[in-house]
């Protein structure tokens, strides 16, 4: 007999949802297997119509592995933006509720993920939902108890759109070398230390200067246009290019 | 199994052949890289073709561009999903570089090299017979940073991380040696129309 290779999708189902802001709603996934990611990783979602046409799509892992380095995960936290002109993300929004099982595959990704172990200093720039990555690597800090400093700028429309707001302000207030920096670009700034503008080099300057020396590792995750300008940013306030590492959701 | 209540947006079925597996219809040309975007000036551009550490021959921005140039309209295929029908490129076959160097493949192996450190690695094969450039040209106009200009590689066949973005060499190696994202979990061949994504694809 041969041995079938199994698949690399896997059923998982939806058992939590909660709105983080009016565009983005969080999912709870149980894996039918669970797997050991790192923060910063990203599944593929495959949905699959009546008649067996399939659409799949990226979905950055905003939970956290748990303790060690790379754990094993039973339950995962995707944040998914509803896109207007989307074919995957409606369906989160308008459709999906708890007990809907969806396919899933990962972890995926090499590249933009950050263990306890890599230490720190950690830069952290993040545009809209492009914080959805780097918000498992805080709670990676957390939850590891790594006392790595690590400083999230996180650039926001509005105030009501700032995804997991109360949980990074509450992180931020531990005093434990994690540092939210948040800036709104249409709003006025509702707190000490914070900007209202978009993210320029002196935004980043005066980030890496609260950091208590140079950043060992920078991620920008968001859309091109927020990781290109901010990618310069940093650039430019003197963060050498490769110690720079780069998501960007396309669009 | 179908997802409760999902429909999708089957494409057209004139389009669906054109279409690998799981991947969807883009009208936008989306931007990917794992770093900042390098902005290389033509006067700073060179390529060098190696085989193994030792290059074979290395061209400026004006000795390149002086080769022949072709125009290749093809599909390309990203690994995050999409599809872009008929992208136009212009540039210098693999095949007309390796001739302006006066070699034939010295191996079965290469890895594109680029400005940033980023690597990929091709087989000569699917460079050779017409198959791959490097484009100098999109829609009849420079490539931008962005899209990884000066120059980029084109193998439209495969998926679209092996056309290297600010590629600046071509070195052949003895073995199928995995470059950036072939060794952070993508597969180390990439055919979009076998969904050969990641490492453990067959």
């Amino acid at each position: 007999m041969s041995e079938v290779p199994q698949s690399p999708w896997q059923a998982a189902s939806i058992t939590r949802i909660e709105k983080r802001t009016p565009r983005v709603t969080s999912f709870f996934f149980s894996l039918s297997r669970p797997f050991v990611y790192q923060a910063g990783q990203h599944v593929d979602v495959r949905l699959t119509a009546p008649d067996g046409y399939q659409a799949r799509r990226s979905y950055s892992i905003a939970s956290a592995p748990g303790k060690g380095e790379a754990m094993e995960g039973a339950t995962i936290e995707l944040a998914i933006e509803k896109l207007d002109d989307g074919e995957v993300s409606p369906f989160f929004h308008e459709v999906a509720a708890i007990g809907d099982e969806v396919e899933l595959r990962g972890p995926l990704g090499g590249h933009f993920i950050w263990s306890a172990s890599d230490g720190g200093p950690i830069l952290l720039v993040g545009g809209g939902s492009g914080v959805v990555p780097l918000m498992a690597m805080a709670r990676q800090r957390e939850a590891s108890g790594s006392k790595a400093p690590m400083t999230l700028v996180f650039s926001a429309r509005v105030w009501d759109e700032v995804i997991f707001r109360d949980e990074l302000v509450d992180l931020d207030g531990r005093q434990d070398g994690f540092n939210l920096v948040l800036t709104l670009t249409r709003e006025p700034a509702r707190r000490p230390m914070h900007h209202s503008r978009r993210i320029d080099a002196r935004m980043m300057i005066e980030a890496v200067e609260r950091l208590p020396k140079a950043p060992a590792l920078a991620f920008v995750c968001g859309s091109n246009a927020f990781v290109s300008a901010a990618a310069q940013a940093l650039i430019d306030a003197g963060v050498p290019a490769d110690l720079i590492r780069t998501e960007r959701y396309g669009v | 199994m179908a997802t409760r209540g999902f429909s999708g947006r089957k494409p057209p079925t004139d389009n669906g052949e054109r279409i690998p597996p799981g991947q969807y219809l883009e009208q936008g040309f989306p931007v990917l890289s794992a770093g900042p975007t390098p902005r290389v000036r033509t006067e700073d551009w060179s390529f060098t073709l190696k085989h193994g550490p030792r290059p074979i021959k290395k061209w400026n921005w004006s000795e390149f561009s002086a080769l022949p140039l072709t125009r290749m309209t093809r599909d390309i295929h990203c690994v995050t999903a999409w599809t872009k029908f008929d992208t136009a490129w212009q540039g210098v076959l693999v095949d007309d570089i390796l001739a302006d160097a006066g070699i034939t493949p010295p191996t079965g192996y290469t890895l594109a090299l680029s400005f940033d450190g980023y690597s990929t690695n091709v087989p000569a094969k699917d460079l050779l017979g017409g198959k791959s450039m490097v484009a100098l040209l999109y829609e009849g106009k420079p490539i931008t940073s962005d899209h990884g200009g000066p120059a980029r590689l084109l193998v439209p066949h495969l998926y679209f991380w092996k056309s290297a973005k600010w590629v600046n060499g071509l070195q052949f190696t003895e073995r199928d040696e995995p470059g950036f994202w072939e060794l952070r979990g993508y597969h180390i061949y990439g055919d979009p129309w076998r969904e050969q994504r990641y490492t453990d694809d067959p």
